[in-house]
């Protein structure tokens, strides 16, 4: 079920603002990579670039190459649509549809593709959910609407959402930001159970968290405020956290910088 | 206006409501009134900003205690001014009602005929007899049908101005909608009349040659002057309206949730669908319920397209339709007191209804606010 | 849609890579489509001698949205077919609203600049017969100036001392009760409150200092039009004060400033220029209407200038009356006077506009 991701040279720009430049990362199957770096320095611009989400904004755009096993996403006749059902993303805020009930946010993505049957919904929603670590939560009130849950709960419901269509790969934008330390460990918690079956690509500002997840990480970072952000470092987690072999690298977790 | 003295008086009783409102700002001892009149504390123009009126402020402060506020203080003076503007808006709206049945009521004692089943409208006759049925009926056709025709084309403008056409474009073309709105009901009245009939009356012929046998689209002519023209015309009247309010509440779909429909694999429309469509559909049917207010009173343009025949018929093509305000227009001219009376029993019947229609819509749109401002 | 009711969506078949690539409907393909619509519909509609162009256009618009959601669906399948044939509709019913503003745009220069001449904005209607060409609108531009202006000075007051009540001072569900009947005034239709002014003041009031008849008036009129006035102006200028920031008003209070000193010196003046725009909409809006002034003010064709005796016109009734009137020169003069009319409103929306947008960029 999951993929290998290869990012060649990858440039974004936002109109004329390049965001990052010349990315180039190899993310193996089934581990949990973080992205690190300061305010600013394109991780999450890059993050969005993976699942061709960063060309939604007006007037943004991307150069280069970046493969799904074997396959660049960015070729002239490939589908969105089928990119994004193949890398599923959760973003910093939890953002449930504030219209529909828990039931109907989970199996949104299975719609859309066409699941019509209640009883393949039901099972596909009670799969996510228990991956999702919520199901004993809202089981008793699936038809409730998803706002009314707890910032903790939307955000593992926004999870369930993601990996009810079954993607290859969950991209997770600050995915804890918005969250008190208690929903923050559940998540992480999630993190760990879910690497067994996704690749998983993290950013974070918290490098705690990154420490504790991640298999692998990526530092970024930007010269000054206006230039594009770049990939300074990208090793083991381990490695990253204990012997960088980038001064800049160690002056971030060492929090000199940033 | 015998009601203005008696509800400048509540501006006393309003007095403790706005102390608990000083208490909670910031400089709530000092907005109290003292002895000192206001004038002699604050310097005049931008005297405010510098130290003079501080200085004026130690000076207070110095006594044992604490200045009283005054019974009629300016203060008290302009709060009750503003508080009977403020209520000026529900006695307009009362005396609207009291003033339209104090001189309905003469006119419907001397109807001769049942008010609300009679069809025609005869009211300055030595017998008067008028009924609203037939009006009323036309009213309700002619804005339902208008709606019908301008709510589709209304929301695929304001989905394409919010969603399909580039930023720029979006903007200057929701500026020209717009405009479209603020075009003057008589300018088109005008054109309906001596333009649009016209194209109209050639389809409206084509429609009753090959789809006479529909009863909506039979009779024997002459055609033109129809409820089908009157409804465009006020169909492309309430679509500005229409389209600028759904434009908003389209626009305004959270950001958060249209990526998260993308980024499930949405196409667009999907997208549209499942993020934009249910977010805004309070939004829509409060729009859509303010077009309909619009339409139900809409009055010179309809007065200036219709047949203005006073009888209850689905035929959409025939000279003919009528409703109460386009009634009112047409026949107050030669109306007598009896036929003035009668009118204004009609335009009750109208102020009725659109009022319900008002306070409808407005209710489902403030309920979505306040659920938008939980969520937000 | 049956094929893909599996557990499992289709791309995330076990074992199997999922297709990235789609085939996708070629520009050309679209082009095509459309032209065969056209010729399609052509042939249909003249070759069985149904209908004429506008048939044709309509037909070919159908036949274009059936084959391009036919030829999507073979190519891309039904989700991207979905997709087009909404994305084109939504692009159509945009088209479909231009029309008619082009068309009334076209129709009100053409037809109205024939008589846009010096005698018709300095003559009046007084003795022209229905043989007489000429004649001019000189009476109805002063009733609709007279009558706009008393009206504006009736409700700005009015206007805005209640939104600052709404804003300001009133507190719970009476502000609250206030705020929503005021939105519930903005619905009420023009020939109401025509009505209403009819019913109060031209048949209640007016005969105590008129002899004991009903006087028709331009302050009627003013009457009638400030009921109408009255709910754009609050609106506007309630928005205009929630927008003056806190700060502002707080840094008053700490001088030691009274409420109704720092509303009046600070709070207005800083709102005053979004107020302006509300107040210029509300006039372009009042401008417009015939008729509360056809029930009120009761029209005529000579030139009066006192506003407070006997009939007025306005420019809107002015078109309505000419429009209805049997002279063959009547609707020439009725869409010079519609081209002015749209003129003037328009003029103001279009300034209100600009200083709406002037305002909220330097914000």
């Amino acid at each position: 079920m999951a993929k290998r991701i290869d990012a060649t040279s990858v440039t974004a720009y936002y109109g004329g603002f390049k965001a990052i430049e010349d990315i180039n990362l190899t993310v193996e199957p089934k581990t949990v990579t973080a992205l690190i770096g300061p305010s600013g320095c394109g991780k999450s611009t890059f993050l969005r670039t993976i699942n061709r989400m960063h060309e939604v904004l007006p007037a943004a755009r991307v150069e280069g190459k970046l493969t799904i096993d074997d396959q660049n996403i960015y070729e002239r006749d490939v589908d969105v649509t089928a990119v994004r059902r193949m890398i599923g993303m959760v973003f910093q805020r939890p953002n449930p549809f504030p219209t529909m009930s828990i039931f109907d946010n989970v199996v949104a993505g299975l719609r859309l593709n066409g699941v019509r049957k209640k009883s393949v919904l039901e099972d596909a929603a009670e799969r996510a959910l228990k991956s999702a670590n919520l199901w004993d939560e809202v089981k008793d009130r699936l038809g409730k609407p998803g706002a009314g849950l707890s910032g903790g709960q939307q955000q593992r419901l926004c999870i369930a959402r993601t990996i009810a269509v079954e993607p290859q790969v969950v991209l997770m934008d600050e995915p804890c930001s918005a969250l008190d330390p208690i929903s923050t460990l559940a998540i992480e918690d999630l993190m760990f159970k879910l690497k067994d079956r996704y690749t998983i690509i993290i950013v974070t500002h918290n490098m705690q968290q990154a420490a504790r997840v991640s298999d692998r990480t990526a530092f970024f970072s930007i010269e000054q405020t206006g230039d594009p952000g770049r990939l300074i470092e990208y090793d083991d987690t381990q490695k990253i956290f204990s012997n960088p072999s980038v001064k800049k690298t160690e002056d971030y977790i060492t929090g000199r910088f940033g | 206006m015998g009601d203005t003295p008696d509800r400048s008086a509540n501006a006393g009783t309003g007095g403790p409501r706005v102390t608990i409102g000083h208490a909670g700002s910031a400089g709530a001892a000092l907005s109290v009134d003292v002895p000192v009149t206001p004038a002699d504390r604050a310097p005049d123009g931008a005297g405010w900003r510098g130290g003079g009126g501080g200085g004026g402020g130690t000076g207070l402060g110095g006594g044992g205690a604490l200045p009283r506020r005054s019974a009629f203080g300016a203060e008290r003076l302009f709060q009750g001014f503003t508080m009977a503007a403020g209520t000026m808006v529900l006695v307009i709206i009362v005396a609207i009602a009291i003033f339209l049945i104090a001189k309905a009521v003469p006119a419907l004692n001397a109807n001769t005929a049942n008010f609300f089943t009679f069809e025609g409208w005869f009211p300055n006759e030595a017998q008067p007899r008028f009924g609203i049925g037939a009006l009323a009926f036309g009213t309700v056709l002619t804005s339902l049908l208008a709606l019908l025709l301008a709510v589709p084309v209304a929301l695929g403008i304001a989905l394409y101005l919010s969603h399909y056409a580039p930023r720029r474009v979006g903007t200057a073309l929701g500026f020209l909608i717009d405009l479209l709105a603020a075009v003057p009901s008589v300018v088109f009245g005008l054109w309906g009349r001596d333009f649009f009939y016209g194209p109209v009356q050639e389809f409206s012929v084509w429609l009753n040659k090959y789809f006479g046998w529909i009863p909506i689209f039979g009779g024997e002519g002459p055609f033109g002057r129809s409820i089908l023209l009157g409804s465009l015309v006020l169909a492309i009247m309430v679509l500005p309206i229409i389209t600028s309010l759904s434009r908003e509440v389209f626009r305004q779909t959270p950001t958060a949730n249209e990526e998260a429909a993308l980024a499930l694999g949405a196409t667009k429309w999907e997208m549209i669908r499942t993020a934009v469509l249910p977010y805004g559909r309070p939004g829509v049917i409060g729009a859509t319920m303010l077009g309909l207010g619009r339409a139900l009173g809409e009055t010179i343009a309809l007065a200036m397209t219709l047949g203005i025949v006073s009888n209850i018929s689905f035929n959409l093509i025939e000279n003919g339709g009528n409703t109460v305000a386009a009634n009112i227009a047409n026949a107050f001219g030669e109306a007598n007191d009896v036929g003035r009376g009668a009118l204004i029993a009609s335009g009750l019947v109208l102020f009725s209804i659109t009022l319900i229609v008002n306070i409808t819509a407005r209710a489902i749109i403030y309920r979505r606010r306040e659920f938008t401002e939980s969520a937000a | 849609m049956t094929t893909t009711m599996t557990p499992a969506p289709p791309s995330a078949a076990p074992g199997q890579s999922p297709q990235l690539r789609t085939r996708k409907l070629p520009v050309v393909a679209s082009l095509g489509i459309a032209v065969a619509a056209v010729v399609l519909a052509a042939a249909l509609v003249y070759g069985a001698g149904i209908g004429g162009t506008a048939l044709v256009v309509a037909l070919a618009v159908v036949f274009y949205l059936v084959g391009l959601f036919a030829a999507s669906n073979a190519v891309e399948g039904r989700r991207q077919a979905r997709n087009r044939t909404w994305s084109a509709l939504i692009h159509s019913a945009f088209v479909l609203a231009l029309l008619p503003l082009a068309s009334v745009t076209w129709t009100l220069v053409s037809k109205g600049i024939e008589r846009l001449d010096g005698d018709f904005f300095g003559s009046s209607m007084n003795n022209i017969g229905a043989r007489d060409p000429n004649g001019g609108a000189y009476h109805a531009i002063v009733g609709t100036l007279e009558q706009v202006g008393v009206a504006t000075l009736i409700t700005v007051p009015l206007g805005i001392a209640c939104a600052i009540y709404i804003v300001e001072y009133g507190r719970g569900r009476f502000a609250f009760t206030i705020r929503f009947f005021v939105d519930v005034m903005t619905g009420i239709p023009s020939i109401v409150a025509g009505l209403f002014v009819l019913a109060f003041w031209i048949l209640i009031v007016s005969p105590y200092f008129n002899d004991g008849r009903p006087g028709y008036s331009g302050f009627a009129a003013s009457l009638a039009l400030s009921v109408l006035m009255l709910p754009t102006i609050v609106r506007s200028t309630e928005e205009m004060l929630r927008l003056v920031p806190a700060p502002l008003r707080e840094g008053s209070y700490a001088l030691g400033i009274p409420k109704w000193k720092t509303i009046l010196r600070i709070v207005l003046p800083t709102a005053l220029p979004g107020i302006v725009t509300g107040v210029m909409l509300a006039v372009a809006r009042a401008a417009g209407e015939t008729a509360p002034v056809l029930l009120v003010a009761g029209g005529g064709a000579a030139i009066n200038f006192n506003p407070f005796e006997n009939n007025q016109s306005s420019l809107a009734l002015f078109v309505y009356q000419q429009a209805g009137d049997a002279s063959r020169y009547a609707p020439a003069r009725a869409w010079a006077a519609a081209l002015t009319l749209v003129a003037l409103v328009l003029v103001l929306t279009i300034a209100a506009k600009l200083l709406a947008r002037r305002n909220r960029f330097s914000r």
